[in-house]
């Protein structure tokens, strides 16, 4: 797929909505498309965090891994979602494992590359930062209902 | 208002907790009800419950699914083939699946919420024509907690519904979605100018899930919520369920969203 293509797909997903034409060049520029096999890791967890992934095509399994339990699904993206945040803050390393549960397609987007440039350009850190912190802010209300176990209540049927 | 003898007649586990069974009439005939209605269930020697009735109002026995959260809703998942238990109903509002007709529907459920929506997904399935896009989206605790499994397969396998089912945590051989059920609501296809939505588990579920409808454009008129209460006598005497100006064993368990929806934030009520 073309540098074109991936600018493309990019210009209408709706994490990078009203993003100025300059800057969505610019981050189309640092990404390439990957695919993975079910079962294979997107990202493990403690590895450096240099990139994230817009999912295209299939679903991935967010995962922490229990001593003596094995491996829990925490998350599940799919289709459009943003995988990883871990690119954004320092250690710079993922907290968690993503795998393919099916055949997956995904950008990926070189986060060590676009931290510097947002360095540079503080107006296109902000227009990332903005979007990363909807979706951080999506995953903390997720993980807060969770907690409250949504389904549990005194219900008998 | 006497309870009437009914005979177990199967029972079948669906969770740790969580039992369906099939009640026929040892007196009378069989019960007519309609989808979102309930039942007091009286398990003898220990007291009497409301429980929905989860089974299809068009065919088959009587049944209900029974959590087991207190002394009397264990006596009920205790109970039996063969045994007895008394039953009075039905009593108290429906679905109203009929005046959706023409609409896009979107049911949500969570938990055992799901037992008194499936009258209702049995009713759509039947007249599936009358109907636009129909979608149900599922929400359980993890895999082993979700009721109905084998028929929500089933189910998915209608190409005319879509059946959406996510856990809140899930094992590595589970490759459904994981996450709450309100993010199931965002990308569902449905014209909400056009749709009805009917929403069924604990209220702050309900309470999460009406939003995220409304954020996607359902009227308010729309969505119809079944709400639990400490329902006791099930004909308005006693005042058990009391909830504002209604009695839920009476006005409800269905009601209209936006005639709860203040009640529902008022933490006194």
């Amino acid at each position: 797929m073309s540098l074109e293509t991936i600018d493309q797909l990019l210009r209408t997903h709706p994490f990078f909505k009203d993003l100025d034409p300059g800057y969505l060049e610019l981050v189309a520029g640092c990404g390439k498309n990957m695919v993975f096999e079910t079962g294979d890791y997107l990202c493990r967890e403690g590895d450096p965090a240099d990139l994230f992934f817009i999912v295209r095509r299939g679903r991935v399994a967010i995962e922490v891994h229990l001593p003596a339990r094995g491996s829990l699904v925490i998350d599940t993206a799919g289709e459009a979602d943003v995988v990883g945040a871990s690119w954004l803050f320092p250690p710079y390393r993922w907290q968690f494992d993503a795998r393919a549960l099916e055949p997956v397609g995904v950008v990926a987007l070189d986060g060590a590359c676009l931290r510097d440039k947002c360095e540079e350009d503080t107006r296109l850190g902000y227009q990332l930062m903005k979007r990363f912190a909807e979706i951080l802010v999506e995953r903390l209300e997720s993980a807060r209902l969770r907690l409250i176990d949504l389904y549990g209540g005194g219900r008998a049927g | 208002m006497v309870p009437l003898r009914y005979r177990v007649s199967w029972k079948r586990r669906e969770t740790a907790d969580t039992y369906t069974f099939a009640l026929d009439p040892v007196d009378g005939a069989p019960m007519a009800y309609r989808p979102g209605q309930f039942n007091m269930l009286y398990a003898f020697g220990v007291g009497e419950v409301p429980i929905s009735i989860s089974g299809d109002p068009a065919a088959g026995p009587l049944i209900h699914t029974v959590r087991s959260v207190g002394a009397v809703s264990r006596a009920l998942c205790g109970l039996r083939e063969g045994d007895v238990v008394g039953v009075r109903g039905p009593f108290g509002s429906d679905w109203q699946v009929e005046a959706a007709a023409g609409n896009d529907l979107v049911v949500v459920a969570g938990g055992i919420g799901l037992a008194p929506l499936r009258p209702a997904i049995y009713r759509i399935m039947a007249e599936r024509s009358r109907f636009g896009q129909v979608a149900v989206l599922i929400g359980a605790r993890s895999p082993k907690d979700l009721i109905f499994q084998r028929e929500i397969g089933s189910w998915r396998s209608h190409l005319d519904m879509e059946v959406e089912v996510t856990v809140d945590h899930a094992g590595p051989d589970w490759h459904g979605h994981v996450g709450v059920v309100t993010e199931l609501i965002p990308p569902v296809a449905f014209r909400p100018e056009e749709a009805t939505a009917f929403i069924c588990g604990p209220e702050v579920m309900i309470r999460f899930a009406a939003r995220a409808l409304l954020d996607r454009g359902i009227p308010r008129d729309r969505v119809r919520v079944s709400m639990e209460r400490n329902m006791k006598c099930a004909i308005g005497h006693c005042g058990h369920c009391q909830f504002g100006p209604d009695f839920v064993c009476m006005a409800g368990p269905v009601f209209p969203y936006q005639r709860v929806e203040r009640l529902m934030s008022i933490r006194e009520v």
